[in-house]
C-alpha cells in the first residue's frame, strides 16, 4: 500500500522505536512477556504501515460488494438498512412461543428465529421415551403440522423472514413451513428465511444428529435442489461456526472448520449433479461473536475473503452471489458467566460491536441470564435493546467496514486467513471434512483448544471478570424462566387427539411412499411435504427414515 | 488410597453440549483417575448399568438442557433400586441455584455450575468418594 | 457386599466388585477366584485386536449383538491405555456399545492398562475368569494391538480376530512383525473405503508366506458400522473353534496359555515379594554391591532369588 522507499523508512523508524521501548522494559515491564490472540498470533506492541506493506488493496480488500468481499457484501451496508435483529426464541408449546414472537415483532425485531426443543431436533415425538423431561425445554416442541400452524398463527409468512435452527430433520420442518404457508395462501416462492441444515457441525460439536453421514448429506442436497426450483428465496443452509466456537475452538479454527464444512457441502451438491451457481447464492453462514473485539472483526473479514476465493478459484463459480459470504451472528453463549450476570450485558455489547464492525447480515444477542437458565422476557428485551443502541446511537453503522486500514486489523485478518488456509489444507490432505470428522481430527483440535482455555482460566492466566477475579458474594438470582413440566403432558395429549382425528390411511400411504423413495435416490422433499400434509408426525417421518438409513454412531475423541 | 478412582462421566438426556463433560473427563484423567466416558444421549437405565458394571466410585453427569430436575433424581432412584449405595453422584451444567437444594435432597452430592474450576471438582470427588 | 453369594446368584454388582479387587491386586480376589476355579472353562474367549481406529469396538458390538440373537450371554473387556504421565485413563469403548449396556445378558467392563509389571495381563486373566464363573458364554477381550503387553493379553483367547482397515499401507509391514502371527482371523473393516480389496490381498499374501501351523486364517472384508458381513466373521470364529476342537489343538493351545500364565504369575510373585521385602532392602543392597563390582549382576539375581525363597519357607 506504500511505495518501497517509504515503507522502508517507516519500518526502520518503527524498529528503532521498538528497540528504544524494549530497553526500558526492565524498569517498566509490560503485563505479559508475550501477548497472543486466541488464534495463537503473537500480538506486537505496535502495528505500523510496515505490517501491511505488501497489501494489495484492489485484490485483497477492494470495495464493498466487490470481490473478494473483504469489506462487505452489500454496497451500502448499514447505510441502506441495519442488519436483521433476530432473537432466537422458542420454548414450551407452540402457542406460548407464538406469543413470544408476536411480542418480539412488536418490540421492533425484524425477523423470527425459531428454537426447537431437543426431541424435535432429534426427530422424536413428545411421547417418545427419550423425550421425557426434555419437551419444550430448550425450544418449542413441534410434533406435527398442527403445532406448526399454532406456532405461526397470525404471523403472515410472506411478511417475515424466519430462521429455523433445525438440522438433522430440517427437511421435515421446512416441509411443515411450506405447508403452513400454503394454508395461509402464501406460495413457496414468496417464502424467505433460513434453515440451519448443517449436519457436519452436529457431528463435530453440537450433537443433535440422527442419520449417518451419507444419507444426511443426501437430504441436504435434496433440499438444495428442491429449493432452487420452488423456494428460491430460501437460504438452504447456514453453515455454522457458532457451535464449533462454543465447543471451544479459537477464532481461526472457527473460520477453518466452518469453511471446510462448506467445501464438503459444495462438493456433495456438485457430485449430486447441481451447478455451483444454482445453489451457491443460497448458502449462508453463521458465526460466533466473542469478547476479543478486534480479532473477531478480523475473523469475519478473513472468512469473507477466503470463501470468495474458494468459490471462485476452487469451484469455478461465476455468479458473484455465489462468492459472497453472508452470515448471521450470535453472541458467544460460553462467554457469559453465571457470576454477576449483569456483567453479561457489557459482554454482549462488545460482541455486538464485533459483529456489526465485522459486517454481519443478522444478529442474535444473548440475554444476560443464559448461563443460568432460559432467558426471561426482560432479559431478552435488554439484549434486543443492545442491538438497537449500537444501531441507532453508536455511529458505527454509518460507514462501511470502518476498521479497514487499521494496521492491526489488516495484519490480523491476514493472519487468520493464513491459519485457516493451513487447516483447510490439512483437512484436504485427510480427504475432506467428512473424513476429518470420521477420524476425529477436527474434534481433537477443538477439544485441545477448549482444554487449554479452561486451564488458562484456572491458572489465572486468563481473567474472566467476576469469575476468577473481582468476585463478590452473591445471593441466588431470582425470577428465572421456568418451563412448566406439564408441557410434556400437553404435547402427549395433543398427539393422542391428533392420531384419532387424522386420516390414518392417508398417513400410512404417504409414509410408505416416503420409505420407497428413500430406498432409491429420488429427491425426498416432495414425499416429505406430502406426509406432512397428512399430519404424519415428525417422529413418524424420521422413524421411517431411521429404518431405511440407520443412525449415526458417535465417536468419542478426548 | 493407592488404586485409581474410577469415574463414570455421562450425559443424560438429549443435549449435545459435551464441552464441559469432556473438559472434566480430561482433567479427571490428568488427576490420575480412570474415566469411563459413555457419550451422549444416555438414558438413566444405561447410566446405572454402566456404574454397576464398571464398579465406579463416582458418577459425574452433565445436563445443559434444563432436564436436570427430571433426569438426575431418576438416575439416583434407579441406583437405589439396584442396591447401589456406595457411589458418589455429582452433577453439572446450566442449573439454577434454586434447583440445587432439591437435587441435593434427591441424593446428588454436589452440583457444579458454570464457572466451577476443574480443580475444585477433582478435590470434591477425591475427598468424598465413599469407598477407600 | 457378599461377593461369593452374589457371584453365584448372578449379581452383576458382585462380579463387578470382584473385578475391581482383582484389578487392584487384592489377595481376596485371588482367594475367591481360586475357590471357584473349577467353575471356569465354559466360556469361549475371543480376542479382538488391531491398530487404533480400526473399529474394534464396533466389531465387538456387532458380534455381541449377533450372539445375543442366539441367546448367548456376552462379556466384554475393553482395554484402553493408561496415560504414562498421570496414571489416569479415558476409557471410551462403551460409547459404541450403548445399545448393549442395558441388556442383562451382557457385561461390559472397561479396563486401563495401568502399566504395572505383568499386572495387566493378570487383571485381564482374572476378569475373564470372573465373567466365566459369572456365567458368560462368550467373553471378548478388546485391545489395541500395538505393544507386547497387549499381545500377551489377546494370546489367552481361544480365537484372535485382527481387525484391519484399508489404506494402512506401510503400517501392515510394521504390524506384521510379531503381531500378525497371533491372528486367527483377519477382518478388514470399513471395506467401503478405497483399497479394501488390496489390503485383503496383502494380508493373504503375507499369510501364505508366514504360516507355520496347518490352520490357514481367513481374511474377511466387513463393514461393521452397517452390520455388513459381520455374520460371516462370526462364522469364521466358529470355524476356528471347530478347528480347535479337532485333534488336540484346543488342549495344546490351552496348555500353552496356562503355561504362559503360570510363568507370568511366578514372575509377578517373585518381583512382588522382593519389592515387599523392605526390611532387608535386598535389591538396593545388591545394586550397591554390583556397582562396586563386589559381585556381578547375574550372581546377584540368583542370590536374591535364593534369599526370597528361603524366606518363604521359613514363614
Amino acid at each position: 500500500m506504500f511505495d518501497k522507499q517509504k515503507a522502508g523508512e517507516i519500518k526502520a523508524a518503527a524498529e528503532k522505536w521498538d528497540n528504544n521501548v524494549k530497553s526500558k522494559l526492565e524498569k517498566q515491564p509490560e503485563r505479559r512477556v508475550v501477548f497472543k490472540t486466541s488464534s495463537g498470533m503473537e500480538v506486537k506492541r505496535l502495528y505500523t504501515p510496515a505490517d501491511i506493506e505488501n497489501m494489495d488493496y484492489a485484490n485483497e480488500l477492494s470495495n464493498p460488494a466487490q470481490y473478494p468481499y473483504t469489506r462487505g457484501v452489500q454496497p451500502t451496508m448499514y447505510r441502506g438498512r441495519f442488519w436483521t435483529m433476530r432473537q432466537y426464541a422458542g420454548f414450551a408449546t407452540a402457542e406460548e412461543s407464538n406469543n413470544r414472537y408476536k411480542y418480539l415483532l412488536a418490540q421492533g425485531q425484524t425477523g423470527l428465529s425459531v428454537a426447537f426443543d431437543l426431541p424435535t431436533q432429534i426427530g422424536y415425538d413428545s411421547d417418545h421415551g427419550l423425550s421425557e423431561g426434555e419437551v419444550g425445554k430448550v425450544g418449542v416442541a413441534i410434533d406435527s403440522l398442527k403445532d406448526m400452524e399454532s406456532l405461526f398463527d397470525g404471523i403472515p409468512l410472506d411478511k417475515v423472514t424466519t430462521s429455523m435452527t433445525i438440522n438433522a430433520p430440517a427437511a421435515v420442518l421446512l416441509a411443515m413451513y411450506i405447508a403452513v404457508a400454503e394454508k395461509q395462501g402464501v406460495s413457496a416462492d414468496k417464502l424467505s428465511g433460513t434453515i440451519q441444515n448443517d449436519i457436519l457441525k452436529e457431528y463435530i460439536a453440537r450433537g443433535t444428529y440422527i442419520f449417518p453421514v451419507e444419507p444426511s448429506m443426501r437430504l441436504i442436497t435434496n433440499i438444495f435442489e428442491y429449493c432452487s426450483k420452488y423456494v428460491p428465496k430460501w437460504n438452504t443452509i447456514s453453515i455454522s461456526g457458532y457451535h464449533i466456537r462454543e465447543a471451544g475452538s479459537n477464532a481461526a479454527q472457527e473460520v477453518a472448520f466452518t469453511l471446510a464444512d462448506g467445501i464438503a457441502y459444495v462438493e456433495a451438491a456438485i457430485k449430486a449433479g447441481l451447478d455451483v451457481d444454482d445453489f451457491g447464492p443460497r448458502l449462508s453462514f453463521f458465526f460466533n461473536a466473542h469478547n476479543d473485539l478486534l480479532e473477531e472483526v478480523a475473523k469475519y473479514r478473513a472468512a469473507r475473503r477466503l470463501w470468495a476465493k474458494i468459490m471462485k478459484e476452487r469451484f469455478g463459480a461465476k455468479d458473484p452471489k455465489s462468492m459472497m459470504l453472508r452470515f448471521h451472528t450470535q453472541t458467544g453463549g460460553s462467554t457469559l458467566t453465571a457470576q454477576q450476570p449483569d456483567n453479561n450485558i457489557i459482554r454482549v455489547t462488545i460482541q455486538t460491536l464485533a459483529a456489526v464492525l465485522g459486517g454481519t447480515q443478522s444478529l442474535h444477542t444473548n440475554s444476560k441470564d443464559e448461563a443460568l437458565a432460559l432467558p426471561t422476557e426482560d432479559a431478552v428485551r435488554i439484549a434486543l435493546r443492545t442491538q438497537q443502541i449500537v444501531a441507532y446511537e453508536s455511529g458505527v453503522a454509518e460507514t462501511v467496514d470502518p476498521l479497514a486500514g487499521s494496521y492491526y486489523i489488516e495484519a490480523m485478518t491476514n493472519d487468520i486467513e493464513t491459519r485457516a488456509m493451513e487447516y483447510i489444507k490439512k483437512i484436504d490432505d485427510i480427504g475432506g471434512a467428512v473424513k476429518a470428522i470420521e477420524r476425529g481430527y477436527i474434534q481433537q483440535e477443538i477439544q485441545d483448544s477448549a482444554y487449554k482455555y479452561q486451564m488458562e482460566i484456572e491458572s489465572n492466566e486468563r481473567i474472566i471478570v467476576g469469575m476468577n477475579k473481582f468476585q463478590i458474594k452473591e445471593g441466588s438470582p431470582k425470577g428465572l424462566l421456568r418451563v412448566d413440566p406439564v408441557v410434556g403432558e400437553h404435547q402427549k395429549q395433543k398427539l393422542v387427539t391428533l392420531r384419532q382425528e387424522r386420516d390414518n390411511n392417508k398417513v400410512n400411504t404417504s409414509l410408505e411412499a416416503l420409505r420407497k423413495a428413500a430406498q432409491t435416490d429420488e429427491n425426498l422433499m416432495p414425499f416429505i411435504i406430502d406426509a406432512v400434509r397428512t399430519y404424519a408426525t415428525l417422529g413418524e417421518i424420521c422413524g421411517v427414515l431411521r429404518e431405511v438409513f440407520g443412525e449415526y454412531q458417535q465417536s468419542v475423541i478426548l | 488410597m493407592d488404586r485409581p478412582i474410577r469415574v463414570v462421566v455421562a450425559k443424560p438426556g438429549l443435549d449435545g453440549h459435551d464441552r464441559g463433560a469432556k473438559v472434566v473427563a480430561r482433567s479427571l484423567r490428568d488427576a490420575g483417575m480412570e474415566v469411563i466416558y459413555t457419550g451422549l444421549r444416555q438414558t438413566p437405565e444405561q447410566i446405572v448399568e454402566a456404574v454397576i458394571q464398571e464398579d465406579a466410585d463416582c458418577l459425574a453427569m452433565s445436563i445443559l438442557s434444563g432436564a436436570h430436575n427430571h433426569l438426575f433424581p431418576k438416575v439416583v432412584s434407579l441406583l437405589k433400586e439396584r442396591g447401589v449405595d456406595d457411589v458418589l453422584v455429582v452433577g453439572g451444567g446450566v442449573i439454577p441455584e434454586d434447583d440445587i437444594p432439591g437435587l441435593i435432597d434427591a441424593g446428588i452430592a454436589a452440583i457444579f455450575t458454570p464457572g466451577t474450576t476443574t480443580t475444585s471438582t477433582i478435590d470434591f470427588i477425591t475427598q468424598n468418594i465413599k469407598r477407600k | 457386599m457378599d461377593i461369593r453369594a452374589g457371584l453365584l446368584k448372578g449379581d452383576k454388582r458382585a462380579a463387578a466388585r470382584l473385578i475391581t479387587l482383582a484389578e487392584n491386586g487384592d489377595e481376596d480376589a485371588v482367594k475367591i477366584i481360586s475357590e471357584y476355579y473349577h467353575l471356569t472353562g465354559k466360556a469361549r474367549i475371543i480376542g479382538i485386536t488391531g491398530p487404533p481406529g480400526a473399529g474394534k469396538s464396533t466389531v465387538t458390538d456387532k458380534l455381541a449383538k449377533l450372539l445375543r440373537q442366539q441367546n448367548k450371554t456376552v462379556g466384554i473387556i475393553a482395554v484402553d491405555p493408561t496415560s504414562p504421565f498421570t496414571g489416569g485413563a479415558i476409557l471410551g469403548d462403551r460409547v459404541r456399545m450403548n445399545d448393549l449396556s442395558t441388556d442383562q445378558g451382557v457385561f461390559i467392563r472397561s479396563m486401563a492398562t495401568r502399566g504395572a509389571l505383568g499386572g495387566l495381563s493378570k487383571a485381564v486373566h482374572d476378569t475373564v475368569r470372573i465373567m466365566d464363573i459369572y456365567g458368560m458364554d462368550y467373553i471378548f477381550i478388546e485391545t489395541v494391538g500395538v505393544g507386547q503387553s497387549e499381545v500377551d493379553i489377546v494370546k489367552l483367547a481361544d480365537t484372535v480376530v485382527m481387525v484391519m482397515v484399508p489404506g494402512l499401507g506401510d503400517d501392515i509391514q510394521a504390524i506384521k512383525a510379531g503381531i500378525m502371527e497371533i491372528g486367527d482371523i483377519f477382518a478388514v473393516n470399513k471395506s467401503d473405503r478405497e483399497g479394501a480389496e488390496r489390503t485383503a490381498t496383502e494380508i493373504e499374501v503375507m499369510l501364505d508366506f508366514n504360516r507355520t501351523t496347518d490352520f490357514r486364517p481367513k481374511v474377511i472384508n466387513i463393514i461393521a458400522r452397517d452390520n455388513d458381513r459381520v455374520d460371516k466373521l462370526l462364522e469364521a470364529i466358529e470355524g476356528h473353534w471347530n478347528y480347535l476342537c479337532k485333534d488336540s489343538n484346543y488342549q495344546t493351545r490351552k496348555k500353552n496359555n496356562i503355561k504362559t500364565e503360570i510363568i507370568g504369575l511366578i514372575n509377578q510373585y517373585v518381583v512382588k515379594s522382593i519389592q515387599n521385602d523392605n526390611q532387608s532392602n535386598l535389591i538396593q543392597n545388591m545394586v550397591e554391591k554390583v556397582y562396586d563390582k563386589q559381585i556381578d549382576p547375574y550372581s546377584a539375581a540368583i542370590d536374591i532369588l535364593e534369599k526370597v525363597s528361603l524366606g518363604k519357607q521359613q514363614s
